[in-house]
């Protein structure tokens, strides 16, 4: 806990998240490898990489999703506001609460776009008729699909078109309030113009969550950054803010990877 | 030119031949599913031409009579459905609860393979087995008697294998996405099985327990040391009571009393065959309404 944490240079030591020395095997193979980062509260923090260099995983670390797994095994411990997530006696579930996520596949779950956003909250014992109509309309606007729905609440989720449906899916995480918003690839299927509708909406919303994201390409990447950290086969190459990882990268793989010219 | 004539030519009796082939090869196939359904028609025309004329009111609503060559079949219909429904209710929530379970619990260990193991061999084991098992273990040991509540158990036990692997199976086929939106949304594991996999696994779950329960209702061995009864015109009082069955009674009328009417016997398998439809026309219709609501 009291280890040294590298951080991007420029950033107040208030972490909302904190990984160290996290290493991590499916069956026998390391996809992980003593990775060591704090990430900053209300900043987009983007985990940049090329595929397979464990950026999905890790993000599933931090909130989790990978306990379900058999036959791995994590090394390391990550921080949650001072908080060992893996600790005895963490409940998962309001871990989850707090640390949102969006997958790259937008899935509706099965129902109404109404339902979809009040999946979570409802499971968390929310009743009160009111409250969850405040939640719809906060959660569709601030993902920036209010307008394209707000006369359709009732119909089903998968009658929405791509770019919506992952709209949504962030609307849905949204929904309870989470204090970190992890999205993975969140605009791979997606179309310019909801992709820019996307990055949009988390220059909004970094004012109030902490929001880790792996960007479906370099330029995106450049786009929401404001810190990034470069992996490579499961290592931490660099970690800085990210007009400085752009711009002036210091290590050579770095700058392979962001001019393309790489692998 | 005169190249691209040449080549064009042969390429043509080829596409030909090829046509010829497929047309063969699809022939082939129809016969081929022809004969298999040809002997199944078959059986159902005869029993239906043959038994029809058997069916009537007192036939379906009467106790035998006469060494069970006049009167009705209505302690076996009886008692086939009452095996049936004990049946379900033992079979059903073991069963389900047994696949959820191996889906979505249990963790990957020479255990849960073992028991995988064990499933798809009892799936194999010959019904009359299952019949001596459940007079040893039920009747016997558990003290049950010849009784409805050890027969349904031993048909129960049969009909668990079918009913946990279909289960297994039709909960395997939600995509795991489903599991890891819900569980990322703050929900239980439970939660997730309970309001996303399980609505979405229920067609193929009410098959393959609607399969089961057809075959458990249609057996004959399981019930044989366990609860059927030769002729007893009257209807069970209690679940510890034996009754008659309707394969029992049939294999009875058919093999064991001298001078039976035939179309007594054609009749008894009529209205069996015709529980046995209908029970599958009930599942068709079911499947079919749960399907439209799925989404993927
Ligand atoms: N559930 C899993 N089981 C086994 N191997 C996995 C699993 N998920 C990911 N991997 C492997 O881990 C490595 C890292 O994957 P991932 O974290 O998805 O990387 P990235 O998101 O950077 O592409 C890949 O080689 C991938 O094949
Ligand atoms: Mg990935």
């Amino acid at each position: 806990m009291n280890q040294p944490t590298i951080q991007p240079t420029n950033q107040p030591t208030n972490p909302k998240i904190r990984i160290e020395h996290v290493s991590y095997t499916y069956d026998d193979k390391t996809v992980l490898r003593d990775v060591t980062l704090a990430v900053p509260a209300h900043a987009v923090t983007v985990f940049l990489g090329p595929a397979g260099s464990g950026k999905s995983t890790l993000l599933r670390l931090i909130n989790r999703l990978n306990d379900v797994l058999d036959h791995t095994r994590l090394d390391g411990r990550i921080f949650l506001d001072d908080q060992d997530i893996y600790a005895r006696g963490v409940a998962v579930s309001d871990l989850r609460r707090r640390v949102g996520m969006v997958f790259a596949l937008p899935l509706p779950l099965p129902g109404t776009i109404r339902e979809n956003i009040l999946y979570g909250p409802r499971l968390a014992g929310l009743r009160d008729r009111g409250r969850q109509e405040e939640i719809v309309v906060r959660c569709l606007t601030q993902a920036a699909l209010w307008d394209e729905v707000k006369d359709r609440l009732d119909s089903p989720a998968v009658s929405m078109s791509g770019g919506q449906q992952q709209r949504l899916c962030i609307a849905r995480s949204l929904a309870l309030e989470p204090e970190v918003l992890l999205l993975d690839e969140p605009t791979s299927g997606l179309d310019p113009i909801s992709t820019s509708k996307v990055e949009e909406s988390l220059f909004e919303l970094k004012q109030q969550y902490t929001i880790i994201i792996v960007p479906h390409s370099v330029q995106q990447a450049a786009r929401v950054a404001d810190h990034a950290a470069f992996f490579l086969t499961g290592e931490l190459v660099e970690y800085r803010p990210g007009r400085e990882l752009f711009t002036a990268p210091r290590d050579r793989r770095t700058e392979d990877y962001i001019t393309g010219r790489f692998g | 030119m005169m190249l691209g004539i040449l080549a064009h030519k042969p390429a043509n009796m080829n596409t030909a031949r090829r046509y010829a082939v497929q047309r063969l090869g699809f022939g082939v196939l129809i016969l081929a599913s022809l004969l298999v359904v040809a002997p199944i028609l078959f059986v159902i025309g005869a029993i239906i031409a043959r038994g029809v004329g058997a069916i009537n009111w007192e036939f379906l609503t009467a106790m035998p009579r006469d060494g069970m060559k006049a009167g009705g079949i209505f302690p076996a219909i009886v008692g086939t459905l009452l095996l049936t429904l004990g049946t379900a209710l033992v079979a059903i929530p073991f069963g389900v609860g047994g696949a959820i379970y191996l889906a979505e619990y249990a963790r990957d260990t020479w255990l849960t393979r073992a028991i995988r193991l064990a499933i798809v061999n009892l799936a194999g084991i010959p019904s009359v087995v299952y019949g001596l098992f459940g007079l040893g273990l039920f009747v016997l040991f558990l003290g049950f008697g010849t009784s409805i509540v050890a027969g349904s158990l031993t048909l129960a036990i049969m009909t668990l294998p079918v009913i946990i692997s279909t289960s297994e199976e039709a909960l395997r086929s939600v995509p795991v996405e489903f599991r890891t939106v819900s569980a990322s949304l703050g929900g239980t594991r439970w939660q997730g099985i309970r309001n996303i996999v399980l609505p979405q696994a229920l067609p193929g779950i009410i098959t393959g327990v609607i399969l089961g329960l057809l075959r458990a209702g249609g057996e004959t061995a399981p019930i044989l040391f366990t609860v059927a009864a030769f002729f007893l015109p009257r209807l069970p009082q209690s679940p510890l009571d034996q009754t008659m069955a309707l394969p029992y009674h049939l294999y009875v009328i058919s093999t064991q009393v001298p001078g039976m009417p035939a179309e007594i016997q054609y009749g008894t398998a009529l209205v069996l065959l015709a529980l046995v439809l209908s029970l599958n026309v009930v599942a068709t219709v079911i499947r079919s309404y749960f399907r439209r609501k799925r989404q993927w």
